[in-house]
């Protein structure tokens, strides 16, 4: 299982790096589906099978699915990738080096103090997961119902329209 | 049930595989021959046996077509898209029990593993569509890619009635439940969204709205040719047959019927009749409109299946204050 956990990190860790470094935008996607099934994989192991099957079918699933069809619907081509080539330069780079130097450090220090992590937890089954969501945790489930429900209605008031009238028969039928 | 319990778990992988991979490309010709009874004709008759060589034939000709890719797509993401189908669907067979102990693995997130993989299966039309770089294409793979994000969101809470019930994700404890009842009686409503869900998340007619070729010609797959169109083709029985088990598992007692029979005897009986009802539907329904299609999801199907979810949580939850188990 340990072996499985190292592959499956790697391979989360060299997606995401491919993800920031594609210039193609759908190309990229494709890297962060294999990252977030890398991430499932991660879970699955520590022990939370229910949260890595929802990683899957929320992130990967359902979440991305929605990026690719806005991407579709603008038909970026070629000019983009070419845009993304000259944003994409050394210099950018140095800042996010810089913080991810600090997370390295860290880590290096966590792993060199000398606590033990362990790998083989408990697996925590639904009905756990569910007995926390609506016990102690229960008002982020109510503050993201919130959210969802805000957002549904600015998306139903932007896509709203008007009633068309297509032929003038229909006019005083209408009214 | 102690020898199908020690059968190699290998053995049961090789099976399943060459079973389902067997059994797809055959289910070309049950259509063509149901199809063309239901409509007054013939169908494919002449090579060999009631025609059943014509698979061969349809399958050697796919193998000899011209694998043709278009220059202007986008070849990476052209090539994995016909592989994403068949692996997705394939994988939704890791969590089918045909039999007691007869499972390739038994995990106890057996019934959201099958919808991960079937949430995965839509990246197949999405990317062939936009990988071919030809309008209709796009088109379609726009009508897939929303079609099958809103019947997932059916699909899933339709399922969960049956969980309620089980008290599991576990797949062979849902069959096991239903010894004394099959759950089709106490979820009748939940029986019947899965199943137009599931023929949404096929893409069959009356729903195959991303490939309707009388509109955009063929839809996600309009530039594929040889293998990699095989590769649609076969993706989308391999789907049929396994929304047919899921549904059979589900709703209809998996591998347990009376005793003349054995069990996976049962299943792959109960299997064929819902392949067959798919048939039948594509012989006797027209497509809707594309927004019909919406519409019908989002204002019919959603507000049923939530009340049906509220309905059956309610009276578990009552069952359970009267201290009897949820069946």
């Amino acid at each position: 299982m340990e072996l499985t956990f190292y592959v499956a990190s790697a391979i989360a860790i060299l997606s995401t790096i491919m993800v920031i470094t594609r210039y193609n935008m759908v190309h990229a996607l494709i890297y962060l589906i294999i990252s977030f099934l890398a991430i499932a994989i991660v879970l699955f192991v520590l022990g939370a099978p229910f949260i890595a099957a929802l990683e899957v079918i929320i992130y990967a699933g359902a979440i991305v699915v929605l990026i690719i069809f806005v991407i579709m619907m603008l038909n970026l081509r070629e000019e983009t990738v070419q845009q993304e080539r000259s944003w994409l330069t050394k210099d950018i780079f140095i800042f996010p080096a810089i913080l991810s130097a600090i997370l390295l450090a860290e880590v290096i220090y966590i792993i060199t103090s000398g606590e033990q992590i362990m790998l083989d937890q408990p697996s925590i089954d639904s009905s756990a997961v569910g007995m926390s969501l609506y016990g102690p945790y229960v008002i982020g489930v109510e503050l993201c119902g919130i959210l969802l429900m805000s957002g549904i209605v600015g998306a139903y008031h932007l896509g709203r329209q008007k009633k068309k009238i297509v032929h003038r028969f229909l006019e005083h039928a209408e009214q | 049930m102690e020898e199908s319990a020690s059968i190699h778990p290998m053995l049961i992988i090789a099976g399943v595989l060459g079973g389902v991979l067997l059994v797809a490309p055959g289910l070309i010709w049950l259509e063509r021959r149901l199809l063309a009874l239901w409509q007054d004709r013939y169908g494919p008759n002449r090579a060999g046996p009631f025609g059943l060589l014509v698979v061969l034939a349809d399958t050697l000709k796919l193998f000899f077509k011209e694998d043709w890719t278009p220059p202007f797509a986008d070849r990476f993401v052209f090539v994995i898209a016909p592989a994403i189908v068949v692996l997705t669907a394939l994988l939704g067979f890791v969590v089918i029990p045909f039999a007691p102990g007869f499972i390739v693995s038994d995990i106890n997130i057996g019934i959201l593993f099958f919808l991960a993989t079937s949430s995965m299966g839509a990246y197949s039309i999405i990317l062939g569509g936009w990988a071919s770089n030809n309008k209709y294409a796009l088109l379609g793979a726009m009508r897939g890619a929303a079609q099958m994000i809103s019947y997932e969101v059916f699909m899933g809470l339709s399922m969960m009635g049956v969980v309620l019930l089980t008290g599991s994700f576990s797949l062979h404890r849902v069959v096991e439940a239903q010894a004394d009842m099959w759950f089709v009686i106490p979820q009748f409503i939940g029986f019947i969204t899965f199943f137009i869900a599931g023929i949404a998340e096929t893409h069959r007619l009356p729903f195959d709205i991303p490939e309707s070729e009388s509109e955009i010609i063929a839809g996600f797959h309009s530039e594929y040719s040889g293998m990699k169109f095989g590769m649609f083709f076969v993706g989308e029985y391999i789907g049929i047959i396994l929304i047919s088990a899921i549904t059979v598992c589900l709703y209809f007692g998996g591998w347990l019927g009376p005793d003349f029979l054995p069990p996976v005897v049962w299943f792959i009986l109960k299997t064929f009749v819902f392949i067959i009802i798919f048939i039948l539907l594509r012989a006797s329904l027209p497509r809707p409109r594309y927004d019909q299609l919406m519409d019908f999801g989002w204002k019919i199907i959603l507000p049923i299946t939530i009340i049906n979810l509220m309905v059956t949580a309610g009276i578990v939850l009552l069952r359970e204050s009267d201290g009897k188990l949820p069946f």
